[in-house]
Order: C-alpha cells, then sequence, then structure tokens
C-alpha cells in the first residue's frame, strides 16, 4: 500500500517571519462544528463537560487550551479543536466534519496586534480582545476566526481555499509594519 | 454605518448583508388570499421614520437581525436576533 500524506492547507507558503512578528502553520488536530438542536444547548453542554472537561463557550469566548479547545464559532455553532467528537454529542447537536475545510496559521510577536489591525475592522488590542476571545469578523475580504490564545498570539482560521490569499494579506501586512519600525 | 449585533457587538457596515423589508419573517398562511400574499411579496411601505429591516450578519455570527432605523435621522434604534421574532410567531 501506498502511504499517502496529506498536504497541509498552507504548505509550501509558510513558515514567515518579519521584525516583530512571526507566521506559521497550526495542526489543530480533528475540527469538528457543533450545532445544538433548538433548544438542546444544555444538554450539550453537559455531554461537552462529561466528554472534554469543557463548558460551552459564550459568544466571542473560548474555553479549554492548545490540545482541546473550544471556539464559539457563530450563532448557536461551537467549533472542536482537537479530539475527535464524542459520540453522546451527537443526540443533540449536528456535527460536522470541518478538520479540511479550513487553513489554520498561528500570527505571533510583539506586533502582531499592529499587523492584524491593518486587515481586521475590529479592535484587538488586549484590552478589549484579552487571551481566550474570539471574534468572527473579516481580515481583509475574507471571513475569519480570530481567537487570542496568548499575550501577543493569535489563532486565524479561514477557508482553506483562501490559504494563499490569507498567507499574502498577512505576509504584505508584517512587511509593512516591520517597516514602519 | 455602523451595526451593535446582539451576539458580535458593535461591527462595521461591511460585515452585513442587507436582504430588506422584515416584513419576510411575518409570511402569510398558503392559504391567505391572493390579496395578502399580494402585500406580502410586492407592497412595501416607504415611511419618513422608522422602519425595520432585514440584514445578515454575513462575515460575523452568520445570524439574521432585525434592524429597526429612522429614515429621516438614520438613526439606528434596535438590532435583534430574527429568532427571537421568529419563536414569537
Ligand atoms: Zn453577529
Amino acid at each position: 500500500m501506498v502511504d499517502l500524506e496529506a498536504k497541509k492547507p498552507c504548505a509550501g507558503l509558510l513558515p514567515v517571519a518579519h521584525p516583530g512578528t512571526e507566521l506559521v502553520e497550526v495542526d489543530l488536530g480533528a475540527l469538528t462544528s457543533i450545532a445544538p438542536f433548538a433548544g438542546q444547548q444544555d444538554a450539550v453542554s453537559v455531554a461537552l463537560q462529561n466528554a472534554y472537561r469543557l463548558g460551552f463557550p459564550a459568544p466571542n469566548r473560548t474555553t479549554g487550551t492548545k490540545d482541546r479547545r473550544l471556539i464559539w464559532f457563530g450563532r448557536q455553532m461551537v467549533l472542536l479543536a482537537g479530539p475527535a467528537p464524542a459520540a453522546a454529542l451527537q443526540k443533540n447537536a449536528a456535527l460536522t466534519d470541518q478538520t479540511d475545510a479550513w487553513a489554520s496559521v498561528s500570527l505571533s510577536g510583539n506586533r502582531a496586534e499592529d499587523v492584524l489591525a491593518r486587515l481586521v475592522p475590529i479592535d484587538l488590542r488586549r484590552a478589549q480582545f484579552g487571551t481566550g476571545h474570539t471574534a468572527r469578523t473579516l481580515l481583509g475580504h475574507m471571513n475569519a476566526s480570530i481567537t487570542r490564545t496568548g499575550a501577543d498570539r493569535f489563532l486565524i482560521l479561514v477557508f482553506r481555499s483562501m490559504a494563499v490569499t490569507l498567507v499574502h494579506d498577512l505576509n504584505q501586512a508584517m512587511e509593512a509594519v516591520a517597516a514602519r519600525r | 454605518m455602523r451595526l451593535t449585533c446582539p451576539l458580535c457587538g458593535d461591527r462595521d457596515r461591511r460585515e452585513f448583508y442587507y436582504r430588506g423589508a422584515a416584513v419576510a419573517l411575518h409570511r402569510p398562511a398558503p392559504d391567505a388570499g391572493v390579496a395578502a400574499w399580494d402585500d406580502y411579496v410586492h407592497l412595501r411601505d416607504n415611511p419618513a421614520g422608522e422602519t425595520r429591516d432585514l440584514w445578515h450578519h454575513e462575515a460575523g455570527c452568520g445570524a439574521w437581525l432585525v434592524v429597526t432605523r429612522h429614515t429621516v435621522t438614520h438613526a439606528v434604534l434596535e438590532v435583534a436576533l430574527a429568532q427571537d421574532e421568529g419563536a414569537a410567531g
């Protein structure tokens, strides 16, 4: 048998680094969107607690950490990043495998906020957008999910088909911010 | 122009898609008759004052929103989830 190796969305594009910022691709593991059926959010929350010891995140928030994270992903939807979905979740929610659907990158460095300020129409500074906060918003003209995962670190997801544009737009902004040091 | 999404917060207009009058939430029954359907499909008020529109938070949470705004002052008076109005009937 041929042993096939999955090609990452940003293969050949990353990492890139400029003074003050670094952009790398991240492997989040399995991605599953969890959309509770009408009125079933409490039941889903219990199932998530039992399976992962994680609560159902409020809008614009995440729960968990690196290896297993729940990211609020829109109206009545969260994204489970890391483990495979627990079978118990199927009873009260629509589960959709999104593992190959998103390009995931991590932007870090002390100028990361300045880079995103050039591309994103919301305030991502720390006073407004702390660690664990997340937003569905735009990055350039792309719909994105942006999460602050650390003091100077952001997790950014866009549709996989836009990986090249994502890296291009971010790299250009990183260059421009570095040039104005 | 900015809209305050009940889920996402204060956002720029570019994140939203405009649909039209919020009458779309109140579809007549299939047997409501020609007059009711004519009104629903074709007839719209054009007020100098408060009006209610449907907007989609397309580049945000994906929710449909009912936005109440004033056509004379351009003030945005209220933004609510269409889901809540739908649930109320
Ligand atoms: Zn929203």
